[in-house]
């Protein structure tokens, strides 16, 4: 009754909406969960079943060897051989039996199975069985196939091991190494840059911020070779590496100016004038009222886009293939999940775990600062990520 | 582990203060080259007027040095490059864009790159339109707005591997790990090696494009769609308009300029793609794309930055339309001020 009286309040095109937008979250989110479950799975039953099936224990297909004819007794005229089908150590609960490759689950668990031959089979839940035949046995033990289920067993171990072992950790590190003054170096150059655009008045600024404006859609691809020669060259000249941090940072920090500078000029132009004015009339100089009103006051525009710049660096894998080594002490993370695709492929416990500790970082600062993004990308969606 | 750590944070500071120091002591220095006398004040307004002009290139000097190394050089150098071969040391004319005509691989990749930008941004608005409206006619519309933006937050390379998972395969008798090919199980199909999946590969990719960008998408166009005054509906519902004319005949044609927006943001987006083609399949199985094409041969066989260039250029001149388009936008805006 409450369940109809509901529906007829809420309307029926609106259950339309109501599960048709449930249906969507749900299928954005299932990729992602996905992983995540994975990533506590123990690296066998991920290989055995589906991630979906985690909570309620995996059915696993396996093959086991009754004893060996010599074991057999004799029970009047039958002899039988029994035992346990985990006498190999895994343990589990014994869904379904059967003696054919082709038909694994041929009898439920607990049956007596007429397999032909004058033998009959029983195998139980807990694994044990009575194989008995109308004459002795002969040859080797008997092949039979199982579907077992093992209940659900999850851990934290994949995580130890990529963090360790694989370098996840390391890699870890070396992402904020690259991320946080690659956020912080552009922000405090674009400032003062937009500050100038929006505040003093010389000759070509105009020009200036066409430039701006028009670099924002330059593909990174155009800058590529001739920074990567330049770079070369710089490092053969004065005998220093040429990758290095001081070199991702520079370029990371160029390759955002542009949309950096434009956000910022859109927000701090429309501060009001005569807050800077009345400055300007008590003696303040240009970089005093910069410094002391249109940092603090810009401090939204600020944020915005250094969550942008901060999920573009981070984020990154192209700029830091070109820009930095592939050693120990500078693959950052995306590279080193890309080259763990390459390396272990199929591999999923590794895979999954590391990708989580890949995205865990942006997401948590998704989730925690989403105002400014919104905010900034409703600014400057003129750039193209 | 510790003293990376260590290191880092010290050079974070360090990078961090280097920067600030510039602008501090460039103000200091300006004072003290332009200094202004209590006493005289014609010296003093001639020195304030100094100080005005030199000031605003101090505070730009560092961006425009960046802009102007890393994005307007560079531009042109790659320009020049095209021209040359292999090594960039000797003039070759016009063979590489010869080369590049004629190349099966890059004809392909022209191809992908087509492909690509009839079905992303067209998937991606749409799916950011109708979840917009949607989610706006309901309580909970903002959690399911978060939930669908989310992916926006996740790296291409961090995306390709939650969905390579999906498209995991298993030959033998083992039970499908991947979800997709589960799910054809279950209804009876034959589980399939999706990425190496010749033509229809392309669009498995494209899907985890789709996937990060809808959220975009449905920002933009939720905000755009409350924008749009009440007046105009209530005009409508009164006239008698269903649902689905004031959608088509209303909203949509007032948020033409947004949807427009989107849509060119997300082209330039699926001109650049890279990360998701290089970790789903490198590009082989036919599903090359320019971006990929072109740092293949900045590396492939020592590097050819002749044919890297041309690719390169290919890329720039298709957004330079859009380009062209927001510089007229910013003009017309500024224009307004």
């Amino acid at each position: 009754m409450t369940a109809i009286a509901s529906l007829r309040r809420v309307g029926l095109p609106r259950l339309v909406v109501h599960v048709s937008v449930l249906l969507i979250c749900i299928v954005w989110l299932i990729p992602t969960l996905g992983i995540l479950v994975t990533s506590f799975r123990d690296a066998g039953q991920i290989t055995a079943s589906g991630w979906w099936t985690a909570f309620t224990g995996a059915a696993e297909t396996s093959a086991a060897r009754l004893g060996e004819p010599s074991t057999a007794r004799q029970e009047g005229a039958n002899y039988v051989i029994s035992g346990s089908v985990f006498e190999g150590g895994q343990g589990g609960t014994v869904r379904a039996f059967g003696t054919r490759v082709a038909a694994p689950t041929e009898f439920p668990a607990g049956q007596t199975a007429d397999i032909g031959n004058g033998e009959t089979l029983t195998i139980n839940e807990d694994g044990s069985y009575i194989y008995s035949k109308n004459a002795p046995f002969e040859g080797r033990g008997k092949r039979v196939y199982l579907s077992v289920a093992t209940p659900p067993s999850f851990t934290t171990d994949n995580y130890r091991t990529v963090l360790t072992s694989q370098g996840i950790g390391q890699s870890f590190v070396n992402s904020l190494t690259v991320a946080i003054p690659a956020t912080i170096i552009p922000i405090l150059i674009a400032a003062f840059a937009a500050y100038a655009l929006s505040w003093m008045e010389f000759p070509g600024r105009a020009l200036i911020i066409a430039m701006v404006v028009g670099l924002i859609v330059v593909p990174l691809q155009m800058s590529l070779i001739p920074l990567l020669r330049m770079y070369n060259e710089i490092g053969n000249f004065f005998g220093v590496p040429s990758r290095s941090y001081a070199g991702i940072w520079l370029a990371h920090s160029a390759f955002g100016m542009p949309l950096a500078i434009y956000l910022l000029r859109n927000y701090i132009a429309g501060l009001p004038r005569e807050i800077i004015e009345s400055a300007r009339v008590d003696g303040a100089s240009d970089f005093e009222i910069f410094v002391k009103i249109i940092l603090p006051l810009s401090f939204p525009a600020l944020a915005s886009f250094s969550i942008f710049q901060f999920l573009w660096t981070w984020n990154d894998l192209l700029v830091a293939m070109v820009f930095l080594g592939t050693g120990k002490d500078q693959l950052v993370l995306t590279g080193a999940l890309n080259a763990l695709l390459g390396s272990m492929g199929g591999k999923w416990e590794i895979l999954t775990a590391s990708a989580f500790i890949t995205i865990v970082v942006p997401i948590i600062v998704f989730f925690a600062l989403q105002r400014y993004l919104v905010r900034g990308l409703l600014a400057g969606s003129v750039k193209g990520g | 582990m510790i003293s990376q750590i260590v290191s880092a944070v010290g050079v974070v500071i360090a990078g961090v203060f280097v920067c600030a120091l510039y602008y501090w002591l460039s103000d200091k220095a300006l004072q003290l080259a332009f200094p202004v006398p209590e006493d005289n004040v014609r010296a003093a307004s001639v020195n304030l007027n100094r100080r005005a002009v030199v000031r605003p290139w101090l505070f730009l000097g560092p961006a425009l040095i960046l802009l102007v190394v890393y994005l307007v050089y560079p531009v042109i150098a790659t320009f020049i490059l095209s021209f040359y071969d292999r090594s960039g040391g000797n003039f070759v004319g016009l063979a590489n864009y010869r080369w590049a005509i004629q190349d099966g691989q890059f004809r392909q990749s022209i191809f992908n790159n087509i492909l690509w930008l009839a079905v992303v941004p067209a998937a991606c608005t749409f799916f950011g339109l109708v979840i917009a409206v949607l989610t706006d006619r309901i309580w909970w519309g903002n959690i399911a707005k978060s939930l669908i933006f989310m992916p926006m937050a996740i790296s291409f390379v961090g995306a390709s591997v939650i969905w390579k998972f999906i498209y995991e395969y298993r030959g033998g008798n083992g039970a499908q790990i991947g979800l997709l090919n589960a799910i054809v199980e279950a209804f009876g199909g034959q589980p399939q090696v999706w990425i190496s999946l010749p033509f229809w590969n392309n669009f498995f990719l494209m899907i985890i494009l789709i996937w990060i960008q809808t959220g975009f998408a449905m920002v933009i166009l939720s905000a755009a769609l409350r924008g749009i005054p009440e007046e105009t509906i209530e005009a409508a519902v009164i006239d008698g308009a269903n649902g689905w004319q004031i959608f088509w005949k209303i909203m949509v044609p007032q948020i033409w300029g947004t949807i427009a927006v989107v849509w060119t943001t997300i082209t330039i987006l699926v001109l650049k793609v890279f990360d998701i083609v290089l970790t789903m399949t490198n590009g082989q199985w036919n599903t090359m794309v320019l971006a990929n094409l072109m740092f293949d041969w900045m590396f492939r066989g020592g590097g050819d930055s002749g044919r890297s260039a041309v690719i390169a250029l290919v890329i720039m001149a298709a957004v330079t339309p859009i380009m062209i388009w927001n510089i007229r936008q910013a003009n017309k805006e500024m224009g307004g001020h």
